[in-house]
């Protein structure tokens, strides 16, 4: 298809990778990517071996199914069993292990009706088609996913549609960045040196290239935008070793073909209307980060299923066994996790780096765990 | 969760509504995020939403840069 498949030529890849062993020289270099779609890329498309072995790639929080908390699980799966509404989601949040063994997809063999939808505008035509039923929208994601859904709630407004409503947990990624470097469990989990950031792709579409300025510059840590193509992600760490090479800590954009310094401003309008900031919300893996998420505006409060139920957030700890905040912060690989690929698994996940496809365990599991052991390959005579 | 798929518009519809074509696969998505969109124009897909749309010069870039360094260590190599 075009503007992918041209982004993923071998022999590119293969030659940016000598450029990146000729300039990465003389010390190590460690870059978080922090999008999922980043850490699935260079686990699926093999870049973890195209780079240069000073070159460690630390696979962030951003994957919201892996950052979501159990307890905001908890609340969705109240809605559908205890209030009996209609609860439509996305799909990758259906199997996200929940309190008492639950998940969605567990309560809804106990008979919540529960929908997995594949967008937003779904939701609505469920609610249009149910007048007599509560539908509630699980709405999870970054800023790339956050528009479509307050555009779902300003068409149910100006529809005057009563029986609809958001269960919104939408994050915000430069503040989650942020935390990695200063909150007050760095000290807990002591620091990894991080060189540089390899920004969102797709949120940064939504956002611009501006919001990582003052991040960049307070930080001192060079940031590179970079879209979610192997190439892009190749060229990416080429332009992070350059600007560690010659002491900058800029913000690059390597996905000039999507994203620019101001973004989606329709979008940004459309959320600035519908949402506004939570002071605080808790992410799995990272505990309570300020000024990190959305709530529902007032003016828009009868579409807000926290108050329409009058749910009370109860946080739930994760499993004590489970390294999650530590491989989120990059201080522990995912093989150093003793439930790692043997309690843990994509198919039973207890922590939330392997829930989703895009979370650092996951990710390893499904395509790097083979590299963890010797191969022996037996050649016939 | 944060995939999204660049598509060509192929089609205006009513209420923000448009046709996309996904390499052979055609699908009705929104385009009220991005209403500047034309017929021809590629828009990225993302949960029956176009959130934004691809600039074709800057993609030829982007394709021209990483030439660029296809063709620089073949250059030094040649310098022994």
């Amino acid at each position: 298809m075009k503007y992918i498949d041209e982004f993923r030529d071998g022999d590119l890849a293969r030659k940016i990778a000598e450029r990146l062993h000729d300039e990465a020289q003389g010390r190590s270099y460690s870059f978080m990517e922090f999008c999922g779609g980043h850490t699935h890329a260079i686990s699926r498309y093999g870049i973890t071996e195209l780079l240069p072995a000073n070159v460690r790639m630390i696979h962030g929080p951003g994957c919201p199914v892996c950052v979501l908390p159990i307890g905001r699980i908890d609340l969705a799966i109240r809605i559908a069993l205890e209030h009996g509404a209609i609860v439509c989601t996305y799909g990758d949040t259906m199997r996200v292990p929940a309190s008492d063994s639950l998940s969605l997809v567990r309560a809804k063999a106990r008979g919540g009706d529960i929908r997995m939808v594949y967008s937003a505008t779904d939701a609505l035509q469920i609610a249009r088609q149910n007048p007599q039923r509560e539908v509630v929208f699980f709405a999870i994601g970054f800023e790339t996913t956050t528009p479509p859904t307050a555009l779902a709630i300003r068409t149910a407004h100006r529809e005057r549609l009563s029986n609809f409503s958001v269960l919104c947990c939408h994050v915000l990624t430069p503040s989650a960045i942020t935390h990695i470097l200063e909150s007050p469990e760095v000290r807990q989990y002591g620091t990894v040196p991080i060189d540089g950031f390899v920004g969102p792709a797709h949120v940064s579409i939504v956002i611009g290239s501006a919001p990582y300025e003052h991040f960049a510059q307070e930080y001192r840590k060079p940031v590179v935008i970079a879209g979610f193509e192997p190439l892009d992600v190749m060229q990416a760490v080429l332009m992070l070793v350059r600007q560690v090479n010659e002491g900058r800590h800029e913000v690059e954009n390597e996905f000039t073909r999507a994203v620019t310094a101001e973004g989606n401003l329709t979008a940004q309008a459309l959320v600035a209307e519908v949402f506004e900031l939570r002071p605080s919300f808790e992410w799995r893996g990272l505990g309570e980060v300020p000024y990190s998420a959305l709530k529902i505006r007032p003016a828009f409060a009868s579409f807000d299923a926290e108050r329409r139920f009058g749910l009370g957030y109860r946080p739930v700890a994760d499993n004590k066994a489970c390294e999650c905040g530590a491989i989120l912060r990059g201080v522990k690989k995912p093989t150093d996790c003793k439930i790692f690929g043997t309690v843990c698994t994509p198919e039973n996940p207890v922590g939330s780096c392997m829930v989703s496809s895009e979370g650092a365990c996951a990710a390893h599991y499904s395509y790097g765990r083979f590299r963890d052991i010797p191969v022996r390959v037996e050649v016939a005579a | 969760m944060c995939l999204a798929i660049p598509a060509r518009l192929t089609e205006l519809l009513d209420a923000e509504q448009a046709i996309v074509d996904l390499g052979g696969i055609r699908k009705q998505v929104s385009i009220a995020l991005v209403p500047e969109a034309r017929v021809g124009d590629y828009v990225i897909v993302h949960v029956g939403h176009a959130i934004g749309q691809i600039d074709p010069e800057e993609a030829e870039r982007t394709l021209a840069m990483f030439g660029e360094l296809a063709a620089a260590p073949a250059a030094l190599e040649t310098t022994p």
